[in-house]
């Protein structure tokens, strides 16, 4: 079972067409819902009139911010969203009013006379501008002006580091934002069901997060709301809010008492955005003649959009994982998230480390190059060691980084093709690290983060129960598949709920690459226990020591004398006879991190780190400066493959989205000029003007997976569905450096800018498309945290006292 | 402010047709407005087929049209009398799934499977009019469908692997 | 999920009903073929016809007489089944590759010669939903006063976006415009009006029933489209070039066309002139590339930078030349298009 390939669990639907997606929902009575945004970047509210429409036949419905006041956001310390916006509009694409009505056509036609009395106000288009402008604030609760959130921190004396530097490298990067795209657009159904209680079906990936947030929004129990996840056609970090619509339609269920649907279109899921954030970064590090590096100083500008979303922990991630590829001594960070009248960012594959990694990775490049040192051997010479403490005090475990680098150089033929093929042609290298499942919940609690529960009775089903999202990923699979290992039965003997909120346990969400690690160890826990009662109950009957019982074939039996045995089915009815009602519970809660004791230290902790490495072999037309990426290599340490073939369909996944993210994906805005026009609007929400990477484009790709099973991980996997994107777009740029000698210090790296790197080339001056100023600003007092070298605990030295514990505004918790 | 819509009117089912979906003769009515998509989702509940932009920028929507792939939601639904349509629904045969469909499953053909009807009906007809494409043939007949989980390389796998059991299975049938 | 509006839908039989409906309609009414272009239009409200005129019921619109004298074209033929018919590979491989290379396959199987010859001009400003529009307060193209483009251009810089117009042209092209009160037939190179909104000379009671082309023997033509990706884009640029060979190699006659570059296929005379009575040699080459590039100004109206997309002319000039001249580029053409439409013949 496990190790082997085999057919997920939900393939049959996904193939036939019998998936249910939250759009394929109809029930009888449902109304439409259409959302009326604001075609304004920054306005104010004067009033709205919405008489007209609620006139128009057909309209049963039509909601403003007023009916729906109170706050959320997916983090506790920024609830700065409400479902329509009350008082002002912040993006173009920010909900003002709904309409609900019988037909969806109707819903559309009436949102036209819905009037709208709005006060234009200055727009902020990004962060520079947001530095410049501290008024109008977007939020008033933003730290200063309009800079969101700031963060700071230094590990050691980094003045110091430098100052026994050999070399100081400073360069300026920037990644440009770019968007999940999945193909599903989001969709929801709300109910009032018929005990007058709420369900809501949705296209989600954290179900719990949301069902708190209705709870809080339409202030009703969460006892008696219900949240199904309906499988997701696709998320990518891109459904892991609360959205707008999910409150509305599920208030106008209430109100209405008839089911409510809503199906964005793709220019409102562009709106809904949550995507990469783009980030100007400056890195400043110093190194040894042998490539030892003495500290680094990365300093991040960060465009956040109209809303906090998850930034406050972007802001974090754009930072934070940088110690964990390769070893750094001396580290001082500091990030600053601003915002912007756009979208707002989140989280996508990669969450806040693909753009702060592409930065490092090719300074590396120039480092060896300056250094003379081939990269790959560079990098094994600054590879972090397995159970490391990090400068940051982040504790790894198993690290396959060494083996990942070698092995790339060997498959992808490195040697012979660095700096040594034709004018045009080129390899680039580079690597990386990421975590498998955040530390920490996204609000406080001790409580568990993954829960399964089993049913299994004299059928011979055994059902399972879960709290987590299917994705696309495999979820459902890869916990059946656990439990079918513990029990030694087949995967389809076994019934996977998941993400509804009435049958399963709390899990917190399809994220973070949590769910294999955590809802894992949570169901193995959860089958060890169905069982251990099993096997008490089949020692009795067959009278041999339990211990020897061994599970497997659908059978249970004497490992010393196979043909004293039970079938499956028959040990289930010995338990229930023995025990009752068989049902059994799992529960995982990552372990503690007690070494970053210094607060922000909790941001970057996991249970287990994944590396990747990556080969990019490209053409590049030097007439034209286009490119094409001829053939790819990446090695992935995993931890353990559960199942091979979804394990190399994550892999490949990312590393196309990690390919599109380096040629061609971009969300970017347009300004119009302002003695004309105050339109500040996505420049192109469509799939066909929002680029992406079709078969016709795609390379082959060469994928070897490092397994060195992972303590920590069932049955030893780790994450392999974030970290295989992340050197992606390094080893592009690094490729086309070897290729025609121009550095693209920016992503994406499309042939405008390679012509006129190749331009300056010619011309004698630096061979370089990129970032050429850095502004200036004030980040604040670092909090300043020795490293394990220099002796530090793991609290800072000049931390503030802190408040006692919630510190957040207080959480009112509704019971039923 | 500019141009406004017309005004907007109610739409009303009025509009007949005739067409085979899935093999199957139908009698169809439907508000006239309607795109094939909707109405094989909303008026017929085949939600097996998709819909990423509904306007002919994924691919999601394929659906098989007198023998060939098409975009349903670029497609009249009063233009569909007379014609044949094949949906995802009507892949499988005799209770067995295409083979295509057992590739698919089985070789990481799919992931969120929200492109997957739109990729299996296009590689559908490829297999039925070129029953041994090269893989850049294969390249080239997935270049309308946009899939945003995989890669594409597990699919051009899959289509592969289809078309040797295709094969075959003809062998077996001769 | 996007909605069309609603509209009337007619289904004529022959040319000549089509033709009765649109004359009594008026302006409000508008032809579909294939809908690939028109649908999503509707969809976003940039175009709100109250009836729908569809040919796909008129026999005899669909046929293809080719023969190296001359040859006719029916408006209705899909892009697929040019792509797909071996005749259209000698002789008028500008024209198959044009259509090989338009959007997706699917759309191929749907879209029809004409409809892509008259296919609407776009535009970053233009091709968006009726609430993007709204956000910028419209545009000259449509509900709106201002070119974004460039501000104070009096007309519409929309860009035409048809990949066989080009092509087309460049073989010397023809078409037949059939209306109640007749038939009239023009050169497809004055069919075109270089103003994004009036793209056309066409009356909207004419139907494009017919593309007519002249002698194909001793022709060879190719067609270069830059576009970012293998598929679905339209072309952000366009080369189509076409020249009658003696059997020494020394042009006779000779077109070029720049497709994409504004707002009608731009006719690089002076550049094809240059051509005549020499053989391609590369001084020649270069001479006709400076020509005919000087022709392209394109705006930031599509995708790609426009001084790039300026820039990448000349080489795609140079490219076709080249590939006329007899010039294996296939290498190239995998490089810069991901094509995998073999060279010219």
């Amino acid at each position: 079972m496990i190790g082997h390939a085999r057919r997920r669990v939900d393939a049959r639907g996904k193939v036939t067409g019998q998936t249910i997606y939250a759009d394929d929902i109809s029930l009888p009575r449902m109304a439409y819902c259409k959302l009326l945004r604001s075609p304004h970047p920054h306005a104010r509210i004067r009033s709205i009139d919405t008489s007209r429409a609620l006139a128009h036949p057909g309209v049963y419905l039509v909601l403003t911010g007023k009916d729906l006041p109170i706050k959320y956001g997916i983090l506790p310390v920024s609830q700065d969203e409400t479902p329509l916006c009350v008082d002002r509009v912040r993006h173009v694409g920010d909900p003002v009013a709904a309409v609900i009505a019988r037909e969806e056509l109707t819903a559309a036609d009436a949102l036209e006379l819905i009037e709208v009395d709005y006060e234009i106000l200055p727009t902020i288009a990004d962060p520079e501008e947001a530095l410049a402008n501290p008024e109008p604030r977007i939020h008033d609760y933003s730290e200063e002006g309009n800079i969101h959130k700031r963060v700071a921190f230094e590990f050691g004396d980094v003045d110091k580091g430098f100052a026994e530097a050999d070399e100081i490298f400073e360069d300026t990067f920037f990644f440009q934002g770019n968007t999940h795209l999945p193909m599903e657009q989001h969709a929801s159904v709300a109910v009032r069901d018929r005990e007058g209680k709420l369900t809501l079906y949705t296209s989600t990936q954290t179900p719990h997060y949301l069902h708190r947030a209705l709870s809080k929004v339409l202030e009703m129990p969460a006892g008696h709301i219900r949240v199904v996840a309906t499988p997701c056609g696709g998320g990518f970090g891109g459904k892991s809010d609360p959205f707008n619509h999910e409150f509305v339609v599920s208030k106008a269920a209430l109100m209405l008492g008839r089911p409510v649907k809503i199906s964005l279109t793709r220019e409102e899921v562009f709106y809904c955005h949550r995507g990469r954030h783009p980030m100007l970064m400056k890195f400043r590090t110093g190194v040894k003649k042998d490539g030892t590096i003495t500290a680094m100083h990365l300093q991040n500008v960060i465009d956040g959009g109209a809303y906090g979303s998850y930034g406050v922990a972007s802001t974090f991630y754009g930072g934070t994982l940088q110690t964990t590829t390769y070893h750094i001594p001396k580290y001082r960070y500091q990030g600053a998230r601003f915002f912007t009248n756009k979208p707002p960012c989140g989280p996508k594959r990669g969450h806040g480390t693909p753009q702060p990694r592409f930065g490092q990775e090719v300074q590396i490049d120039k480092i060896a190059e300056k250094l003379k040192i081939d990269p790959a051997e560079l990098r094994l010479r600054i590879a972090v060691k397995p159970n490391e403490l990090t400068a940051n005090f982040l504790q790894l475990g198993t690290v396959g980084l060494e083996q990942c680098i070698r092995r790339v150089v060997a498959i992808s033929g490195w040697k012979d093709k660095f700096r040594k093929l034709p004018e045009g042609r080129g390899v680039g290298l580079a690597c990386s690290c990421y975590l498998t499942g955040a530390g920490l919940s996204i609000y406080w609690n001790a409580m568990p983060h993954s829960g399964i529960q089993l049913k299994l009775d004299r059928s011979g089903c055994v059902t399972l129960f879960a709290g987590t999202t299917e994705i696309g990923q495999g979820s459902d699979d890869v916990l059946a598949a656990m439990v079918a290992e513990v029990l030694g039965i087949k995967t389809f003997d076994i019934r996977v709920y998941s993400g509804d909120t009435d049958l399963g346990p709390v899990d917190l969400g399809s994220y973070s690459s949590r769910v294999t690690l955590m809802a894992g160890n949570a169901a193995i826990q959860a089958a060890e226990r169905a069982k251990a009662m099993m096997a008490e109950a089949v020692a009795d009957k067959l009278e041999v020591p339990k211990e020897r019982l061994r599970f497997a074939d659908s059978a249970v039996f004497d490992a010393a004398a196979p043909e004293k045995r039970v079938t499956f089915v028959e040990a289930i009815c010995l338990a229930e006879a023995r025990f009752g009602t068989i049902g059994t519970v799992g529960s995982y809660t990552p372990p503690k991190f007690p070494a970053a004791k210094y607060k922000g230290g909790g941001v970057g902790t996991s249970p287990a780190y994944t590396f990747s490495a990556t080969v990019v072999e490209v053409d590049v037309d030097t007439a034209t400066g286009l490119v094409r990426v001829a053939k790819l290599w990446n090695t992935h340490d995993l931890g353990r493959a559960l199942n091979p073939v979804l394990a190399r369909g994550q892999v490949e996944g990312s590393i196309y989205m990690g390919l599109g993210e380096a040629l061609m994906e971009e969300q970017d805005y347009r300004r119009l000029p302002s003695r004309l026009s105050h339109a500040l609007v996505h420049k192109f929400p469509s799939m066909l003007d929002y680029k992406t990477i079709t078969s016709l484009d795609m390379p082959e790709i060469v994928t070897e997976f490092i397994e060195g099973p992972d303590a920590r991980g069932p049955f030893g996997a780790k994450e392999c569905g974030q970290g295989p994107l992340l050197p992606v777009m390094p080893a592009v740029a690094n490729a086309i450096y070897d290729a025609v000698g121009v550095r693209i210090d920016e992503v994406p790296m499309t042939p405008e800018k390679i012509v006129r790197a190749l331009a300056e080339k010619k011309a004698g001056r630096a061979p370089r498309y990129g970032p050429d100023h850095f502004p200036e600003m004030s980040w604040g007092e670092p909090l300043r945290v020795p490293p394990p070298w220099d002796g530090g605990d793991g609290r800072a030295i000049n931390e503030p006292p802190r408040q006692p514990k919630p510190s957040r505004e207080k959480e009112k918790v509704l019971t039923p | 402010m500019a141009a406004k819509r017309e005004a907007p009117v109610e739409s009303q089912k009025t509009a007949r047709i005739k067409m085979v979906l899935n093999g199957e003769a139908q009698d169809v009515v439907f508000a006239p407005y309607k795109t094939l998509l909707e109405v094989l989702r909303e008026d017929l509940g085949h939600t097996g087929t998709k819909h990423g932009c509904e306007l002919g920028e994924c691919g999601a929507c394929a659906v098989i049209m007198d023998g060939k792939p098409v975009l349903s939601c670029l497609v009249l639904a009063v233009d569909c009398d007379g014609r044949e349509i094949l949906t995802v629904e009507g892949m499988e045969t005799d209770g067995r799934l295409h083979p295509l469909q057992e590739a698919f499953a089985d070789l990481g053909g799919m992931q969120c499977g929200y492109c997957t009807p739109g990729i299996l009906l296009t590689a559908k007809s490829l297999l039925d009019h070129n029953p041994h494409p090269s893989r850049a043939e294969i390249r080239e007949a997935l270049s309308g469908n946009l899939c945003r989980c995989t890669g594409y390389l597990q699919i051009f796998d899959a289509v592969e692997a289809a078309m040797v059991e295709i094969a075959k299975r003809g062998e077996t049938t001769k | 999920m996007m909605r069309l509006p609603l509209f009337d839908y007619r289904t004529p039989r022959t040319v000549a009903e089509a033709a009765q409906i649109l004359d009594g309609e008026g302006p409000e009414a508008m032809v579909i073929a294939g809908g690939t272009d028109l649908l999503p239009n509707m969809k976003r409200r940039q175009q709100t016809p109250r009836t729908l005129v569809s040919l796909r019921r008129i026999e005899g619109l669909s046929g293809a007489h080719l023969d190296h004298s001359a040859s006719q074209l029916g408006s209705c033929l899909t892009l697929a089944e040019i792509a797909e018919d071996p005749r259209f590979r000698n002789g008028c491989s500008a024209l198959w590759q044009a259509a090989s290379m338009v959007a997706t396959p699917h759309i191929r199987n749907m879209a029809t010669l004409g409809g892509n010859i008259c296919l609407d001009t776009r535009c970053m400003f233009y091709d968006q939903s009726y609430e993007w529009r709204q956000a910028i307060n419209f545009c000259k193209k449509k509900d709106g006063e201002t070119c974004w483009v460039a501000n104070s251009s009096p007309r519409c810089m929309a860009v035409s976006s048809t990949d066989t117009g080009p092509a087309l042209m460049a073989l010397g092209a023809r078409v037949i415009l059939h209306s109640a009160r007749g038939e009239r037939e023009v050169t497809l190179a004055d069919l075109y009006n270089n103003d994004g909104r009036e793209y056309l000379t066409r009356r909207p009671d004419e139907i494009v029933s017919d593309i007519r082309l002249g002698p194909l023997h001793g022709w060879r033509s190719t067609y270069w489209k830059l576009r970012r990706r293998g598929s679905f884009d339209f072309p952000v640029l366009s080369v189509a070039a076409a020249a009658r060979f003696s059997h020494d190699g020394v042009v006779e006659e000779a077109r070029i066309v720049v497709g994409s570059a504004a707002s009608r296929p731009l006719v690089a005379e002076e550049a094809a002139r240059s051509l005549l009575n020499r053989r391609l040699e590369p001084e020649v080459i270069e001479e006709a590339t400076t020509l005919a590039a000087r022709l392209a100004k394109p705006l930031d109206n599509t995708d790609f930078d426009m001084s790039w997309r300026k820039k990448v002319t000349s080489q795609f000039v140079t490219y076709a030349l080249r590939e006329l001249r007899g010039d294996d580029m296939r290498a190239e053409r995998t490089r810069v298009m991901h094509s995998q439409a073999d060279g010219v013949s």
